[in-house]
């Protein structure tokens, strides 16, 4: 896999700072669980969290290391890590509660489809699926929305998107993407705002379906 | 057994007995100017740790002779040493509670809070690796989870874990020091950020700002330990295939 778009700096930090809305956590840990450039990149902010760590004290109570130290059981058994076992990396998979086949996907029209995933306020996750060649509708963006490709790719007028790339697009992005020919594009996308379609017709269905 | 004097401080090294493993380790040592000393015959002391002034004292000096975190943390994890695990908690339980307070966690809450951090630090120590993390960046992502507890949001999905494979494994001593002094340095550098900056960093990782409030930028080299870590997972996958 040959990622060539890659997670932020600021998206990096904020996840290692875990302030991250828990839609955009999934988009980064599924990234990093695919990406090793950002995962050592993230090893660096979380240093940096270590480093902020040891700048303040706060006085502990006389008692505190006593009261630790009773309450020391026998430490925890060391575990080998679950390999992937299907095609989704694992905190994708926690949230599909299974592999690809068990996504419930919902048509959206045109061969279009997309499974919202639960996530926690603040920004909302699904999978969504294009048909190879298929265009997906033009939309404008509020916020921020990222897309991470899982399969396939798409276009848009700049730029190719592969499998394990995340596409960042806020409000200066308006695009029309495109999946190519080939696979079914299957990407993992998370917005802080519900997407705004350009067409009436999508619009209208909008608060129906979500999208 | 080694003790190693940093002024007028002492901690003991706990480190494997073969002493070849210690080799790299301790020429980087004395590279940086602190002072090994070999006790072979000496009694194994039952206490790792010597006193707070001590290690008070070992923070106080230059990025190169920081207190060994590793080794005490090495002998938690691989001997449950619970004087190694005193020292730990002397020096990272007061960050911790003021890491969670500076998040907005009220002092008792935050102290309650900062014991339950450095007993998963002890439950959990079989997953602390020193050639990956420094004890303070393991330790500051334990707090980060136990803040994310307390404020009850979101959860915060973690990426796929590695099989490094690392249990059993005597780790590279070079490896080790490597990661410490980069954690050393890095912890230099953000002392001596102009304040603004520093306080932005800071508020930052205490979950004070936003995606879009956080600036790129910090300031701070993390270049070399980016480049570590990638190195590390480039064998990691070298030796997988």
């Amino acid at each position: 896999m040959t990622i060539k778009h890659h997670l932020s700096d600021q998206l990096l930090m904020v996840y290692a700072a875990g302030n991250l809305p828990e839609a955009f956590s999934l988009v980064v840990a599924t990234h990093v669980s695919l990406c090793d450039e950002c995962r050592a990149r993230l090893g660096a902010y979380e240093a940096v969290g270590g480093a902020v760590l040891e700048t303040e004290t706060a006085e502990m109570s006389e008692a505190s290391l006593e009261a630790c130290l009773a309450r020391l059981g026998q430490p925890e058994a060391p575990q080998k890590p679950v390999p992937r076992r299907g095609f989704l990396p694992t905190p994708l998979a926690d949230y599909v509660g299974g592999d690809l086949a068990q996504v419930r996907w919902k048509p959206l029209g045109m061969g279009v489809r997309q499974a919202i995933l639960p996530t926690g306020k603040g920004a909302s996750a699904r999978l969504l699926y294009i048909p190879a060649g298929q265009s997906v509708p033009d939309h404008g963006h509020r916020g921020l929305e990222l897309t991470l490709v899982l399969q396939g790719a798409f276009r848009d007028d700049k730029d190719r998107f592969g499998p394990g790339d995340v596409e960042i697009a806020d409000e200066s992005d308006e695009h029309t993407p495109i999946a190519e020919a080939g696979a079914d594009c299957i990407c993992l996308a998370a917005t802080d705002a519900p997407l705004r379609f350009m067409a009436l017709i999508p619009r209208l269905l909008q608060p129906i379906f979500r999208i | 057994m080694l003790f190693k004097a940093y002024g007028d401080g002492l901690l003991l090294d706990h480190r494997p007995s073969d002493p070849t493993a210690n080799l790299p380790r301790i020429s980087c040592m004395m590279m940086s100017q602190a002072i090994t000393l070999h006790y072979s015959d000496a009694a194994p002391p039952q206490r790792a740790y010597v006193g707070p002034r001590q290690v008070a004292q070992g923070r106080r000096l230059a990025a190169t002779n920081e207190t060994d975190w590793a080794a005490l943390m090495l002998a938690v994890r691989d001997r449950q040493d619970r004087a190694a695990f005193a020292a730990l908690f002397r020096h990272f339980a007061p960050r911790v509670k003021a890491f969670l307070m500076k998040s907005g966690t009220e002092a008792s809450l935050a102290e309650d809070c900062a014991q339950d951090v450095l007993a998963t630090v002890w439950q959990k120590a079989h997953l602390f690796d020193p050639t990956r993390a420094s004890v303070a960046t393991w330790v500051f992502t334990i707090a980060r989870n136990r803040r994310i507890d307390i404020a009850r949001r979101d959860r915060r999905p973690e990426p796929e874990a590695l099989d490094w494979g690392g249990e059993g494994q005597e780790p590279d001593q070079a490896d080790i020091y490597e990661a410490a002094e980069e954690a050393a340095r890095l912890t230099e550098a953000l002392k001596i950020l102009p304040d603004a900056q520093r306080a932005l960093v800071a508020r930052a990782f205490y979950g004070d700002l936003s995606h879009s409030e956080i600036a790129a930028e910090t300031g701070l080299p993390l270049g070399t330990i980016k480049s570590r870590i990638r190195l590390a997972l480039d064998r990691l996958r070298t030796k997988m295939s």
